[in-house]
């Protein structure tokens, strides 16, 4: 009786988990940003918090830029495009899976990192809400490592590669690559803080995660630097007069806010 | 001469993307090129076994075929914004040439 209780029980385990995997978890080849549920509660708060402020200051960039300079919103336009397609083309990568690129550099390197808070946010809460990539509970945390870190990266990578005499393609390239792969190991630092290794703690798990994201994302990097440079190159041929615009208008408000 | 051969850089840029891409497929075999994602999970589930998400998405895509619809409206929208613009952008400069 004893016996047969255990049997069913975990019969009913098995079929419980089994249910659950094929029913509850998301299937592959979906989220490359960290999934639904799947940073502890404490965490996803954390990183909520954190990334909420620099939404916001977004959205007062952005409402300035369009008052001061309405013809911008095609150009803004533009740049949130890019995320959104760039975000959806999964690419197959030398470790045997996909990922995508992000697309953020190119918009901060036009109107500075905080617009691309704004933008970047609203591409991945598109992705949690429609098609489970991500969640809402690590939007937070995926909006930091997307659309916060890796644009203003991008945008120090090339003004300081400018400032060092580096070519204007050069830069954006080094600008759109670098931050799409630390934007990969922001991810891969975010998930070595809420689970370190029981061996090893967070230096063991990051190099988990690390080799997992970041080292897929390297040729990805280097097609989104590519691209970059492509729509860069069409901008400058096309519409100089919007890119001069942008320079003067960055000097302004950006010179204070990035000391 | 000179937007001629900004024309073939251009190229060379896409080229080079397509490469990039095409080259996983051929040079590594065997490999299921699912999304690394999964392979968090999978990394996830070995440091801490006993780690259960607590949230799930509110909507999932019904099927495969579902969320390659969405994600392909995503991809479409998207190019269809940056063409448009840069579409726009080009007839302005070349109307503005015209003009000269």
């Amino acid at each position: 009786m004893n016996r047969k209780q255990q049997a069913l029980a975990s019969l009913c385990l098995m079929a419980v988990i089994s249910f659950y995997l094929v029913v509850g978890l998301p299937k592959p080849a979906y989220a490359m940003h960290i999934m639904e549920g799947f940073l502890p509660v404490q965490w996803a708060i954390f990183w909520w918090v954190v990334a909420l402020p620099f939404f916001l200051l977004g959205l007062r960039s952005l409402t300035r830029i369009t008052q001061a300079n309405p013809q911008l919103k095609l150009l803004l336009g533009l740049a949130g495009a890019f995320t959104f397609v760039l975000s959806a083309l999964k690419i197959p990568s030398v470790t045997g899976s996909c990922s995508h690129p992000t697309g953020t550099g190119l918009g901060a390197v036009l109107f500075g990192p905080l617009t691309m808070s704004v933008l970047g946010s609203l591409v991945l809460l598109f992705q949690a809400l429609l098609l489970a990539h991500g969640g809402l509970t690590t939007l937070g945390a995926n909006a930091f490592s997307m659309a916060i870190a890796g644009p203003f990266a991008a945008y120090w990578i090339y003004n300081f590669t400018i400032k060092l005499g580096g070519k204007a393609k050069i830069a954006i390239f080094l600008a759109a690559a670098i931050s799409d792969l630390l934007t990969y190991i922001i991810t891969s630092i975010q998930l070595a803080l809420a689970f370190p290794a029981p061996v090893g703690g967070f230096i063991a798990s990051f190099t988990k995660f690390a080799g997992i994201f970041a080292l897929t994302q390297v040729p990805l990097a280097i097609s989104e630097g590519l691209l970059t440079v492509l729509v860069w190159n069409w901008l400058q041929s096309y519409n100089p007069q919007e890119l001069e615009l942008l320079k003067l208008i960055k000097r302004e408000p950006q010179g204070n806010e990035s000391v | 001469m000179n937007q001629s051969k900004k024309g073939l850089s251009n190229w060379l840029l896409v080229l080079a993307v397509l490469a990039l891409a095409v080259a996983p497929l051929i040079f590594v075999r065997g490999a299921e090129f699912g999304g690394a994602d999964s392979k968090a999970q999978e990394a996830i589930s070995e440091i801490q076994p006993e780690y259960k998400p607590w949230f799930k998405s509110i909507f999932e895509p019904a099927s495969g075929e579902i969320a390659s619809l969405l994600f392909a409206s995503q991809a479409a929208l998207g190019a269809g914004v940056i063409g448009y613009a840069i579409g726009l952008y080009k007839g302005r400069s070349q109307q503005q040439k015209h003009e000269e």
